[in-house]
C-alpha cells in the first residue's frame, strides 16, 4: 500500500503533472508537492506525487555506498576471495 | 540514481559482511513496513544476516491491520442500493467475518477497484446517479491523498462522493507493540514512505521514551542494508537515536503540505486494529468540517448490524504475525490451508502481507 515509485515529470498543467515510466506517460496530482518542476523526479503513490527526490542526496547515497565498498575491499584484499554473491533479483534465495 | 546501483549484489554482500562484523551481540530488529518485509525476503537479506541480526516483520500492512468488523461494514455499504464502493485492489479478497468484497461483487454488489482515490472521485463525477464510497485504507502515506479528494469534492460540491475512513497512524501502533512487551526489540527499521510524509521527527519518541533506535529506510536492498548498519552501529555504541537512511526522499520535518491537509480533513481518534485491538489515538476519522463527505455519517444504517467483536477465522495467526510474536511459518494454517489462492487471513492476501512474502519468497527459516 505504501509502495511508491520514482518517476520523472515531463509536463505540468495546473495541479496535475505528466510523468514518464518506461516510455509510458501518466497523469499524477501535484497537490501534495506543489513546488515540483518539470524535470524533477517525484515519488508517486496512488496517483499523487508525495515527494521530490533530492538529486544531491541521491548522489551522496551512491558515494557513501561506494566508500563502504572500498573500505570492505581494502580489508578483504588480505583474505581469500569472497563467496559468490546472490543474484540481483535474489528470488528464492532467502530459504 | 539508478535502481541497478542500489541493487549491486557485490556491494550488498560486502555491506552485509560489515554489518555482521559490527554486531557485537545478536540483535533483533523489526521492519515496520510490509514493503520492507517483501524486499528483505525477495533479496535474501534476512537469510544473509541470520542468526546474528534477526529481522522481524511488523504491522505495516494497512490491509492486514484492517479489522474484520470494518471489512464487514465495507461489505454492508456495498450492498446498499445505489451505492458503489471504490477500493484499492488489495482489499477485495480480505475475509470479513462471513464474506469478502469480491464475494459481495459476485452477489451483485457494486464494488470498483481503483488505483487512486482520484479515480473514485472521477467515478462520482461521471455517475451522478450513484453514491460513490471510497474505502480509505492506508497509513500516513495514503491518508493525505484521500484527504485531497475530500477537499476537492467539497470545493467542487460533488454531491455523491464520500469516504469510509479506516486510515491509521503508524506511531501509535509501534507504541502498542512495544508497550505489550511480547517481543524484545533492539531497533526499528522505519517505513520510508510513511516517513516521507511524517518526517523523522515522528520517530523521535523511540530513543527518547523507549531507548531504542530507529533507522528510516528506502526500499532497495542497499537502502535497507544501510539502515540495518545504522541500527547495529547505534546498538554497538549504546547511543539510541533516529537516523535518516533515505535522505533522497525523507527529511526531519516531512511533507508539511500533506501534514496540513491531513490535519484539515481528519480528526485523530482510537481505531480498531487486527492483531492489536483498539489503539488510542491511532485512527483518522473525517472531522466536522468535512462531515458531509463521511460515509459513516451518510450511511449510518450500513453500520448498524456490524459486530465489533466478531471472532477471527479459527486457527488464523495474523494477529500474532502482525505483532512480530509468530513467524508466518509458525502458523498451523500456513501453506497447508492458507495460500494466496485460498487465503484465510489478510496477511496472505495483501501484496505487503508477511505471510504472502514468506509464501512467495520461500522464507521458511
Amino acid at each position: 500500500m505504501c509502495l511508491a515509485v520514482p518517476l520523472r515529470v515531463v509536463a505540468i498543467e495546473g495541479t496535475m503533472a505528466e510523468v514518464e515510466m518506461g516510455g509510458v506517460r501518466r497523469r499524477v496530482s501535484l497537490v501534495l508537492v506543489p513546488e515540483t518542476q518539470v524535470g524533477d523526479y517525484v515519488l508517486v503513490h496512488t496517483g499523487f506525487a508525495i515527494s521530490r527526490l533530492d538529486e544531491e542526496e541521491a548522489q551522496e547515497t551512491l558515494a557513501l555506498f561506494e566508500e563502504m565498498a572500498q573500505a570492505a575491499r581494502e580489508e578483504e584484499d588480505e583474505r581469500p576471495s569472497p563467496t559468490a554473491p546472490d543474484g540481483p533479483d535474489g528470488e528464492g534465495t532467502s530459504g | 540514481m539508478t535502481q541497478a546501483a542500489l541493487r549491486d549484489p557485490v556491494l550488498a554482500q560486502r555491506l552485509a559482511g560489515e554489518i555482521l562484523k559490527m554486531a557485537a551481540r545478536p540483535v533483533r530488529l523489526m521492519e515496520f513496513c510490509g514493503g520492507h518485509t517483501h524486499a528483505i525476503l525477495r533479496f535474501g537479506i534476512r537469510a544473509r544476516l541470520e542468526p546474528k541480526v534477526r529481522l522481524l516483520s511488523g504491522p505495516g500492512c494497512p490491509v492486514c491491520v484492517t479489522a474484520t468488523a470494518d471489512i464487514d461494514a465495507a461489505i454492508a455499504l456495498a450492498h446498499l442500493p445505489g451505492v458503489a464502493v471504490a477500493t484499492f485492489g488489495d482489499m477485495l479478497r480480505v475475509p470479513g467475518s462471513r464474506s469478502t468484497l469480491m464475494q459481495a461483487r459476485a452477489e451483485g454488489a457494486d464494488v470498483r477497484v481503483v488505483y487512486s482515490a482520484l479515480d473514485a472521485l472521477d467515478l462520482a463525477r461521471r455517475e451522478l446517479q450513484r453514491q460513490v464510497v471510497m474505502l480509505g485504507i492506508g497509513f500516513e502515506t495514503t491518508a493525505p491523498t484521500v484527504a485531497a479528494t475530500i477537499r476537492e469534492a467539497a470545493a467542487e460540491g460533488v454531491p455523491n462522493y464520500t469516504v469510509f475512513s479506516l486510515h491509521k497512524l503508524t506511531g501509535p501502533a509501534m507504541r502498542a507493540i512495544l508497550d505489550a512487551g511480547e517481543v524484545r526489540l533492539d531497533g526499528i527499521i522505519g517505513p520510508g514512505h510513511v516517513t516521507t510524509i511524517t518526517g523523522t521527527q515522528a520517530w523521535e519518541f523511540l530513543p527518547e521514551e523507549y531507548g531504542i533506535s530507529c533507522a528510516v529506510a528506502g526500499f532497495e536492498p542497499l537502502d535497507i542494508l544501510r539502515a540495518v548498519r545504522s541500527l547495529v552501529l547505534a546498538i554497538a555504541e549504546g547511543r539510541p537515536r533516529v537516523t535518516n537512511d533515505y535522505p533522497r526522499s525523507v527529511s526531519r520535518e516531512g511533507n508539511r503540505v500533506a501534514q496540513a491537509l491531513m490535519a484539515e480533513v481528519f480528526t485523530v481518534e482510537s481505531a480498531l486494529w487486527r492483531g492489536l485491538g483498539r489503539v488510542p489515538a491511532s485512527g483518522l476519522a473525517i472531522g466536522e468540517r468535512y462531515a458531509a463527505y463521511d460515509a459513516r455519517r451518510r450511511f449510518a444504517e450500513a453500520f448498524a448490524g456490524v459486530l465489533y467483536d466478531a471472532p477471527e477465522p479459527p486457527g488464523c495467526c495474523c494477529g500474532e504475525v502482525l505483532r512480530g510474536v509468530l513467524e508466518p511459518t509458525e502458523c498451523p494454517l500456513f501453506r497447508r490451508v492458507c495460500t494466496p489462492a485460498h487465503p484465510v487471513g489478510p496477511c496472505m492476501v495483501s501484496s505487503e502481507g508477511a505471510c504472502a512474502a514468506h509464501y512467495h519468497y520461500g522464507g521458511a527459516l
